[in-house]
């Protein structure tokens, strides 16, 4: 998992409400038993045209905003199926986090597990970032994790989020989630015993 | 822990190798999963690259069901390449890993969350993880059941847990009586409308109420599986005696002196009296109506003897809700104003892990009985298991299906999302007794309106959306045994 720290670039605001992985990631891009050429799928039917061509108008073919590292969002973003996959595609784009009022379960659990950051904030200071991105000349951001801030690169104005220790020390040290639970592996074993001893038809 | 707990905490209790912070995070134990042919491949591809092993085959099951074709004839073969592939490599973790598969020529093969109930693998009490969002359908059962996705199924088979937050918990209590022809679907969809698709956001359901008790354990089913489109993160409902008589001779249910300790171990399973919820809500099933969906988000939705709303009245004075309702009606072709009875359809589908059981067939063909397809709409039944498809052609219901017009097909997920060859051309307008009417979902530039399955068999014969309840009742109410 590729560590997070400090990241610096432009936002592109999508802020529709309820956006679905779906839409994230259409199921024509569901097919393989990898995680490689999702990048192409991420918003595909919005960001591609039927003869394959980038739509001009979708905010991520827009000029200042092709190379955009985080996405400004709306209420409930990545809600729906379960599927990784629209979250692999966006890391793959190169989107490294997203801003928001608040997150599907699944898939914020899915971008824990992938690296990509998830800053939940108050819907006013959500929307005066939209506001300021919303400007390719002042869509830069910097997001610092271990300060826990957001800054406007072009105001220098500074927001602070919270994030829980259990989920900043695996982002900004990309660490493996597997590897740090087996190490657990004789407390999991004990506690297995003692459930399947108290619900025996469990075994 | 002190005080009344409410019955998730219980079982999130009863499942917490160790607390890892003082926030709610724990090392949660999770007793069962299921696999997919398209969520699984990455983390058993994960699990081979690190040389890692599956903690506890027996715990697992395997079925395909995403992306098998559902044509009349079953054969093994998959007709894209994408799929076979898929197949073909889930049928190899079963193998290297030693898990139980359920393949499509297998008499059991069905959606995973049909299946999995009538194997019997999901118990009252048990936590169940699985890598698809519909498995808060387990709740009916009396399991936590939630979705994970691929990493996290790769955590779980490695180490039987999960790293998991504690969620906040809202009661959703069910009172009333139902009028005729509202079905638990409608009570659903009228909670989603209510209450938003993200009024669940980050808590774990639990149903109850005199009308949660009413309803039979398969349409509790279809309650705990789409509450998930309000943003559920877990679901829950206390076991009754009809949980436990439906589970009673399942295969993988426990037998003899074990299913008399089990009984005994699942009475206690509820919330204690004054347990405290952080949020409550409550529902008058006398006041659903049956319902259908105008737009792209399932809480989009409507009594279908309303009309098209307009995006102003419908935001309530969000623009950003507004900007939704102006985009999803732009998308589904219609006006403001417009009566949604009024609506003609192209295509009619009944299928799915939230309506595709034997209950939801009956219903559709209590409707169908004695009367045909409209011209000029193609009607699909995808049954939501095998065993379902079997018990609905022993009853006859296959037959009024068949005479009525509908194809009758092979069970998987088909149509709900279209990842196999069950896809809609752009412009088509779909009755569907499923779950997401998302943009694109059953097929790039589809229109989907979600509905009952018996409000999909009246619209599949008018030909356009219609209230059941016009539809008069057959002469005869078809009871399973004397239609065959």
């Amino acid at each position: 998992m590729l560590p997070f720290v400090t990241v610096e670039g432009a936002a592109a605001p999508f802020l529709l409400p309820n956006v679905d992985t779906d839409v994230i990631m259409p199921k024509t891009f569901l097919k393989g038993i990898d995680r490689a050429g999702l990048d192409r799928g991420v918003f595909n039917l919005l960001r591609f045209r039927a003869d394959g061509a980038p739509e001009p108008e979708f905010i991520l073919n827009r000029p200042g905003y092709e190379g955009a590292r985080f996405l400004v969002v709306g209420p409930n973003f990545g809600c729906g199926s379960s599927r990784e996959h629209a979250v692999w595609g966006l890391a793959q784009l190169g989107i490294r986090a997203l801003i928001g009022t608040s997150f599907a379960g699944i898939f914020d659990d899915n971008c824990r597990n992938n690296g990509l950051l998830t800053i939940s904030l108050d819907p006013a200071v959500v929307a005066r970032i939209a506001v300021v991105v919303a400007r390719p000349e002042t869509s830069r951001l910097r997001i610092d994790l271990p300060a826990e801030r957001v800054t406007i690169v072009a105001t220098g104005e500074e927001i602070l989020f919270e994030i829980e220790p259990l989920r900043k020390e695996p982002l900004l040290r990309g660490l493996d989630a597997v590897g740090t639970t087996l190490a657990e592996a004789d407390s999991i074993r004990a506690f297995e015993a003692r459930h399947r001893a108290e619900n025996p038809w469990l075994a | 822990m002190a005080g009344p707990r409410t019955l998730y905490d219980k079982i999130v209790d009863a499942h917490t190798v160790r607390a890892l912070d003082d926030k709610g995070r724990v090392l949660l134990y999770v007793d069962r999963t299921i696999l997919n042919e398209y969520t699984s491949p990455q983390a058993f591809t994960g699990l081979r690259e690190a040389g890692r092993t599956v903690w506890n085959p027996a715990a697992a099951l395997m079925v395909v069901d995403h992306v098998n074709p559902t044509t009349p004839r079953r054969t093994a073969d998959m007709p894209d390449a994408g799929a076979a592939r898929q197949a073909a490599y889930f049928a190899q973790n079963a193998r290297d890993f030693g898990i139980e598969l359920i393949d499509v020529l297998d008499p059991r093969q069905g959606i995973e969350h049909v299946v999995a109930p009538e194997q019997g693998l999901v118990l009252p009490g048990m936590v169940v993880a699985a890598g698809d969002s519909h498995t808060t359908s387990y709740a009916a059962l009396g399991a936590l059941g939630f979705g994970i996705g691929t990493s996290d199924i790769e955590h779980y088979l490695a180490t039987q847990t999960l790293v998991y937050r504690r969620l906040k918990t809202m009661r959703i209590t069910l009172h009333g009586a139902a009028g005729l022809g509202v079905t638990a679907k409608d009570m659903v969809m009228e909670l989603i409308r209510r209450i938003g698709a993200d009024g669940a956001v980050g808590h774990a359901v639990e149903f109850d109420g005199p009308a949660l008790v009413a309803l039979s354990v398969e349409e509790r089913m279809t309650l705990a599986n789409m509450i998930v489109e309000a943003g559920a993160r877990g679901a829950v409902m206390a076991p009754d005696d009809k949980v436990f008589r439906y589970m009673d001779g399942r295969p993988r249910a426990p037998r003899g002196a074990l299913w008399q300790r089990a009984l005994a171990a699942w009475a206690g399973l509820a919330s204690d009296p004054g347990a405290r919820f952080d949020r409550s809500f409550t529902l008058d099933v006398a006041e659903v109506a049956p319902m259908v969906t105008w737009g792209t988000s399932p809480d989009q939705a409507a009594p279908v003897a309303g009309r098209v709303p307009a995006p102003e009245a419908e935001a309530e004075g969000d623009p950003a809700r507004r900007r939704a309702a102006e985009r999803a009606l732009a998308y589904m072709d219609l006006r403001p104003g417009t009566p949604l009875d009024a609506i003609p359809i192209s295509h009619a589908f009944i299928g799915s892990c939230t309506n595709a059981r034997i209950e939801d067939l009956r219903d559709a063909a209590r409707v169908l009985t004695g009367r045909t397809v409209a011209p000029g709409v193609r009607a699909i039944v995808v049954p939501g298991s095998t065993a379902v498809r079997v018990q609905a052609e022993a009853e006859g219901v296959a037959e009024i299906f068949r005479q009525a017009g509908f194809e009758w097909r092979q069970s998987g997920c088909s149509m709900c999302l279209a990842m196999n060859d069950d896809v809609l051309a752009p412009g088509d307008r779909c009755a569907s007794s499923t779950n997401r009417n998302f943009e694109g979902r059953q097929g790039a530039g589809a229109r989907t309106h979600l509905m009952s399955p018996a409000m999909v068999a009246a619209a599949a014969v008018t030909g356009r959306i219609t209230d059941v309840r016009r539809l008069a009742a057959p002469a005869r109410k078809p009871e399973p045994c004397s239609l065959s």
